[in-house]
């Protein structure tokens, strides 16, 4: 590894590390006394030393340094190993570059089979999340606001247990479900409702409504925390004074709920754009979900300079798209987390 | 516009627990009317049951002589305010009171018009556009009562609004109230267990217990003439004596207690040989001058400045308060003295025994 790589992905996160420790360092001995306790003082050497072990352990070798290694990879072009860290091995944004037009140099056309993936992954998973807010917000609302104590009961022990059975198997249930015998079309043809059945997995309708199912709970604990905390009397208040149900659920519960509801699209919208077992079992043979495209970087191209530039701009734009939304609704990152 | 209300024989149940039972009484337009009771006995029920949230398992309930069966709290000429005053927080203050307005489609000139207004009432001008999270306790107070008084209710229901505030702050909203009652000249129907309230603020009040209403009367009748012995213990204090009904003399009755045979007037529908309690006011007992009615022993005494309360205890061991003013005392009033107390009979009152306060 070249040592210009080596600063960027450990020394970069080490200094910025540094750097605060020195600023909280230099504030605190300009506190007036009594200073209050240190961190260490708090919570006593042992404590203390377990804390910073395991988050550091965390957040820099678990998250920030493979994603700064990811960073540094797509910055460099693909090499046999025999010609890593030689004269070949320089610095260049050919990856991306590859993405926009689908070559490493020319600029004659655009790349768009990826381009079009790629939009349709972000606008879809706006529409699967909106969707499940559609779906999620009566149900959290009914379970925060109207359920008494064993109904809710119920419905939390309904939402929970089918997400014991895992992703891959979920996904698969589904392909059978909406498959062109499945169950779906067998009852649609039977009360002849359908005359010929319909091609759910090709239509890509199997997908989206695997990825909606997917993420539902997601969805609605964060509204339901949020509702759960308002109180009723608000709400009869509202329709004392005469408003109809929509308005008292458009003034009063969502206003309430946003950073529930903002919590809760932003999680849905993320692991959407994200995933990967769905589109890859229930996407049909034209399917354009962006994930598997960049699966196929690393594994059929087996390009992993190019996987890493292709996951690190679905990575950008996600994050990038839900600031603005946030900045949009006026929610900020500390609401969000409360 | 105000209205009257009445209720024809309203009784809720809840499964198989009844919170209101038969309540059959009318309110007149324009009055100022409480329902006092210790907590749980239904007065906040029946309230909700007025203002819609909740229908009656039995009975009627009338607004200016319409029935207001199956008409939802939106649909009904009443305004509600909550016991934790239910304000919106992420809305301001002027955007609160003109809440009911926008609902109803009222436009924006109109609708922040009628708000200043409202808020001039309350005595809050030129605070619209704060948050209520800004507010003092009063003010939040003011607030509610503005915006209930926006949709132009014909009643204003008022769920124990003051029970949040200070002492102070209690006793001067209760004449803010007061003047804002008579200023809009709406029925107002105000829920309290604070017989200090009930009986300052309003026209009537209709004491409850345990789902039924007692007694209905101003407060100087309630205070006087009780019929019930829960409303005798209930409002105000009062030193109930147990005993049997010995004699029945024209307006009067004479009870054997515990502490020897006492009399007072005697309530309606009383016999000889009843079980009936005698009610004595503190201030109605005084030293006796010449020969003492019964005897009691000094446990403490209090001195509060206009009055003096003594603490007593009777020969068999009862717990009896007599306040004495300042032109009244005298003798030595030190803890384990024995004295003798005595009362006029017409100041008195025989009640047929139950219904603990």
């Amino acid at each position: 590894m070249k040592p210009l790589s080596a600063f960027l992905i450990f020394g970069l996160p080490l200094i910025t590390i540094a750097t605060y420790w020195l600023m909280a360092h230099l504030e605190r001995r300009r506190l007036p006394e009594p200073k209050p306790q240190s961190f260490i003082q708090r919570n006593g050497w042992p404590v203390s030393v377990y804390l910073i072990a395991a988050v550091g352990f965390w957040a820099l070798i678990l998250i920030i340094f493979p994603l700064l290694y990811m960073v540094d990879y797509s910055l460099h072009p693909k090499l046999p190993p025999a010609a890593k860290g030689g004269p070949r091995d320089v610095y260049t944004l050919q990856n991306y570059h590859y993405f926009l037009f689908g070559s490493n140099t020319s600029r004659s056309s655009w790349n768009s089979t990826h381009l079009y993936a790629f939009w349709i992954t972000i606008v879809m998973s706006l529409l699967i999340t909106m969707f499940n807010f559609l779906i999620c917000y009566p149900i959290a609302y009914f379970m925060a606001q109207v359920a008494g104590a064993s109904t809710l009961r119920k419905y939390m022990l309904l939402l929970i247990t089918p997400y014991w059975v895992n992703e891959i198997l979920r996904a698969f249930a589904f392909g059978i479900l909406f498959g062109t015998s499945g169950l779906l079309n067998t009852i649609l043809i039977k009360t002849g409702l359908l005359a010929q059945p319909i091609d759910f997995i090709g239509q890509d309708i199997a997908l989206y409504a695997g990825l909606t199912y997917a993420y539902l709970l997601l969805m609605i604990m964060p509204l339901y925390n949020a509702i759960e905390a308002l109180d009723h009397n608000q709400i009869e208040a509202a329709r004392d004074l005469g408003a109809p149900g929509w308005r008292i659920h458009w003034d009063v519960v969502m206003p309430f709920a946003k950073p529930g509801i903002a919590s809760g699209c932003t999680l849905v919208f993320m692991l959407s754009a994200g995933a990967l077992a769905a589109p890859l079992v229930l996407g049909g043979p034209k399917s354009l979900w962006f994930t598997p495209i960049v699966y196929d970087r690393f594994y059929q191209a087996f390009n992993w300079n190019q996987g890493a530039a292709y996951a690190l701009v679905l990575l950008l734009i996600c994050v990038a798209f839900v600031l603005l939304v946030m900045r949009l609704f006026r929610v900020s990152l500390s609401e969000i987390t409360r | 516009m105000t209205a009257d209300v009445e209720l024809n024989n309203v009784s809720i149940r809840f499964g198989t627990f009844t919170a209101v039972k038969g309540a059959n009484f009318r309110i007149n337009a324009g009055e100022f009317f409480s329902i006092l009771g210790p907590s749980g006995c239904g007065k906040t029920t029946l309230l909700r049951a007025v203002s819609g949230f909740l229908e009656p398992s039995e009975g009627a309930i009338r607004i200016a002589g319409h029935d207001m069966r199956g008409k939802g709290p939106n649909q009904r000429p009443t305004a509600l305010i909550f016991q934790n005053l239910a304000l919106f927080p992420l809305m301001t203050v002027a955007d609160n009171v003109a809440y009911g307005l926008r609902v109803r489609g009222v436009g924006k000139v109109e609708r922040e018009k009628k708000a200043l207004e409202l808020l001039r009432l309350v005595a809050l001008p030129d605070q619209g556009h704060k948050r209520i999270s800004e507010l003092s306790g009063g003010q939040k107070q003011r607030v509610a009562i503005a915006r209930a008084l926006a949709v132009q209710p014909q009643v204003l229901l008022l769920d124990e609004p003051l029970s949040a505030l200070d002492l102070r702050l209690r006793q001067h909203m209760r004449n803010e109230l007061r003047a804002i009652q008579k200023r809009v000249g709406i029925t107002f129907i105000y829920i309290t267990h604070d017989q200090g309230e009930a009986l300052t603020m309003s026209d009537r009040v209709a004491v409850m217990n345990a789902g039924v209403v007692e007694q209905i009367a101003d407060g100087r009748t309630l205070y006087d003439r009780p019929e019930t012995a829960f409303v005798a213990g209930f409002v105000g204090e009062n030193n109930g004596f147990e005993g049997r009904i010995a004699a029945i003399d024209g307006a009067f009755a004479e009870v054997d207690t515990a502490v020897g045979r006492l009399k007072g007037r005697a309530g309606a529908g009383l016999k000889a040989g009843d079980n009936a309690t005698i009610f004595i006011r503190p201030e109605a007992l005084h030293l006796a001058n010449g020969a003492a009615l019964f005897n009691a022993t000094i446990a403490t005494t209090a001195f509060e400045g206009h009055a003096t309360h003594v603490y007593l205890k009777g020969q068999a061991g009862q717990k009896i308060v007599m306040t004495l003013g300042r032109r009244d005392e005298g003798g030595d009033l030190s803890p384990g003295n024995t004295i003798g107390l005595s009362y006029a009979p017409a100041s008195a009152i025989v009640l047929a025994s139950g219904g603990k306060a």
